[in-house]
């Protein structure tokens, strides 16, 4: 790591490797990198790697062996379809995609038609409206919800899943961000949509959507995960074991499996992969979401 | 108001004539109510859903109020009891313990990891990718995962008993002040892919050019890393400590799920998020002190954000 990067003569640049970026790295540099990557890697990944293991182990076999040992003596899937009995794995899985299906749709929705009317449109109270948001800003959900509670019961909503969902799809900061994207739309575009007579809706549809795709994805990304990964407001609002979402579900399972960690590791993948799966695939326009639209400075 | 001025293009005039602009032609862009149609959905669910409930917490906080009884006015007496309750300054003893354990790790230990991964060599996507992983999961799921890494008889345990490092196993998830070490070994392990993103992502724009100059100039890496990137990253470090100690000041999941739901032995390792649940839900729930306890939450974020609104200024002035 320490050598001294020159780029002068022949016979020292041949000792240097050249990146994608444009940059150079020394051989020795980038031995100590990967060694290094590799520690990060089995820290990141490597808890998941010892309870898909684990999942996979057979009834027959010490899990608390000395020393431990990683490969199962014999893979089976009994753990699964043991999970799958005890307790409504897929109904839970059932349950949180639609919670954060309803979710995402609000949200998006919600979010996007207040950006727009805050960066768009010229109206009095404006300042007001920004006023609501930015104070939601400094509330945390944790610090109402026993009064949101009474609230959702009030209205009959209790125990039920429109209740998971429905205090919990509008973020104040999805329609910051929204309205950031929307002021970037250059003022004269509007103007000539307001010459050719389009009304607002018109143009919140045709020009004001398709330029902030970006900024969507990004809010519907917060969404699903701030939804799919909840856990406090769902164990608040859930009485019936029947309702219960994934998370809630899977404390459920540790409550009455605690026992076997085999049962409670099938059902922590179970729960995991789905996720795993959707952001290998979606990962490209997550992280270049998350260098344009989340963290501006 | 719902109005805007639509100015046609001037044409180029010769500097002796009077510059006369074409009076502006205004055209309405809107009925007066569309803006409040299109921002009723967000306006409507942040009134009823946050504002409504928190100003309902703060009354209730004054109240003896319990569910299915509406309760009356107390006063300060919700308060007094939380100052005389030894469950209260734990709790609030445990939320502080949790920033000051997780925030410098948060803040440092991605920094380090996102200069490691910053350098495009070959098959970097992939493992940036294996690093954020933790951080799509939910918390119950690595709770979960890490209870069995650290069960008395779990990975790490039998691997140390093995190695002959320990002779009896470490109570990692009974033992009052382990367990918060746990829980905040799981908050970390989890933040780090996140945070290391948004270091990327300033990283970035951090000119190449500085860290030229500075080569030029004969500095080594530690020194360039300590007088180029480290001044680069401050307002960036400091937006990241207020994030992670807002966010321990509200910890919940990770302390519940790895305490099987307990909060510890006696529960002495609980949190404020998880007094205002266990005071504030049942049919015996009490309402009022788990609302004034609420509000002590959040005075305290508040209290946060106003500090490190006052930071930000005075550095940048």
């Amino acid at each position: 790591m320490s050598l001294p990067r020159t780029h002068g003569s022949g016979a020292r640049r041949a000792r240097h490797v050249l990146l994608s970026d444009g940059e150079t790295a020394t051989r020795r540099e980038l031995v100590v990198r990967y060694l290094l990557l590799l520690v990060v890697i089995l820290i990141s990944i490597g808890p998941f790697l010892w309870q898909l293991a684990t999942s996979l182990k057979s009834i027959g076999e010490d899990l608390y062996s000395m020393p431990p040992s990683f490969w199962p003596e014999e893979f089976t899937l009994s753990a699964y379809s043991q999970v799958t009995e005890v307790i409504p794995v897929w109904s839970y899985v059932g349950n949180s995609v639609f919670v954060a299906v309803c979710n995402v749709s609000l949200s998006l929705i919600g979010c996007a038609l207040a950006g727009y009317a805050l960066a768009r449109l010229e109206f009095r109270g404006k300042l007001l409206g920004i006023g609501v948001f930015v104070a939601t800003l400094l509330i945390p959900q944790e610090s109402s919800m026993i009064a949101l509670t009474q609230l959702v019961n009030g209205m009959g909503l209790g125990n039920t899943l429109v209740a998971v969902f429905l205090p919990t799809m509008m973020s104040a900061i999805s329609v910051l961000l929204m309205w950031n994207a929307f002021l970037a739309l250059p003022k004269e575009v509007d103007e000539a949509a307001i010459v050719d007579g389009a009304n607002t809706w018109q143009r919140f549809l045709r020009l004001g959507l398709p330029s902030v795709k970006g900024t969507l994805a990004v809010v519907a990304l917060l969404a699903f995960m701030g939804s799919w990964n909840d856990f406090l407001w769902p164990l608040l609002i859930l009485s019936d074991p029947d309702k219960y979402t994934l998370t809630v579900g899977l404390n459920y399972l540790q409550g009455t499996f605690a026992d076997n960690p085999r049962v409670v590791a099938a059902g922590t993948i179970i729960a995991v992969a789905p996720l795993v799966v959707l952001f290998l695939a979606l990962q490209r326009v997550f992280f270049r979401g998350v260098a344009e639209g989340g963290v501006k400075e | 108001m719902s109005t805007t001025a639509l100015s046609a293009q001037e044409t180029p005039r010769t500097s002796s004539a009077p510059a006369r602009r074409t009076k502006p032609v205004r055209v309405r862009t809107h009925a007066p109510l569309t803006p409040w149609l299109l921002m009723a959905p967000a306006l409507l669910s942040a009134i009823v859903f946050v504002l409504f409930p928190f100003l309902n917490t703060v009354v209730l906080s004054f109240t003896d109020a319990r569910p299915l009884v509406g309760g009356s006015f107390n006063g300060l007496q919700n308060y007094r009891d939380l100052l005389a309750d030894p469950m209260f300054w734990i709790a609030l003893r445990n939320c502080l313990i949790y920033v000051v354990g997780a925030v410098p790790p948060l803040v440092i230990l991605p920094l380090l990891l996102a200069m490691l991964v910053r350098k495009s060599v070959p098959g970097i996507g992939a493992i940036r990718t294996a690093i954020y992983t933790p951080v799509i999961a939910s918390v119950v799921v690595t709770g979960l995962i890490w209870t069995w890494i650290l069960d008395s008889r779990g990975l790490v345990n039998s691997m140390a008993q093995w190695l002959g490092v320990i002779s009896a196993p470490i109570p990692f998830l009974t033992d009052e002040f382990l367990l918060l070490f746990s829980s905040i070994l799981v908050t970390v392990w989890q933040g780090l892919g996140y945070y290391m993103v948004v270091y990327l992502a300033v990283l970035a724009n951090v000119p190449r050019s500085l860290h030229e100059a500075a080569m030029m100039d004969g500095a080594g890496p530690v020194r360039r890393f300590f007088t180029v990137t480290l001044p680069a990253m401050r307002s960036t470090m400091l937006l990241i400590g207020v994030i992670s100690s807002l966010a321990a000041f509200r910890v919940f999941s990770e302390i519940f799920v790895l305490s099987g739901g307990t909060g510890g032995p006696g529960g002495r390792s609980s949190s404020l998020v998880m007094l205002i649940r266990e005071a504030g839900t049942g049919l015996s729930g009490r309402l009022g002190y788990s609302s004034a306890v609420s509000i002590v939450l959040f005075l305290l974020t508040l209290a946060l954000m106003v500090v490190n609104l006052r930071l930000t200024y005075r550095k940048e002035s």
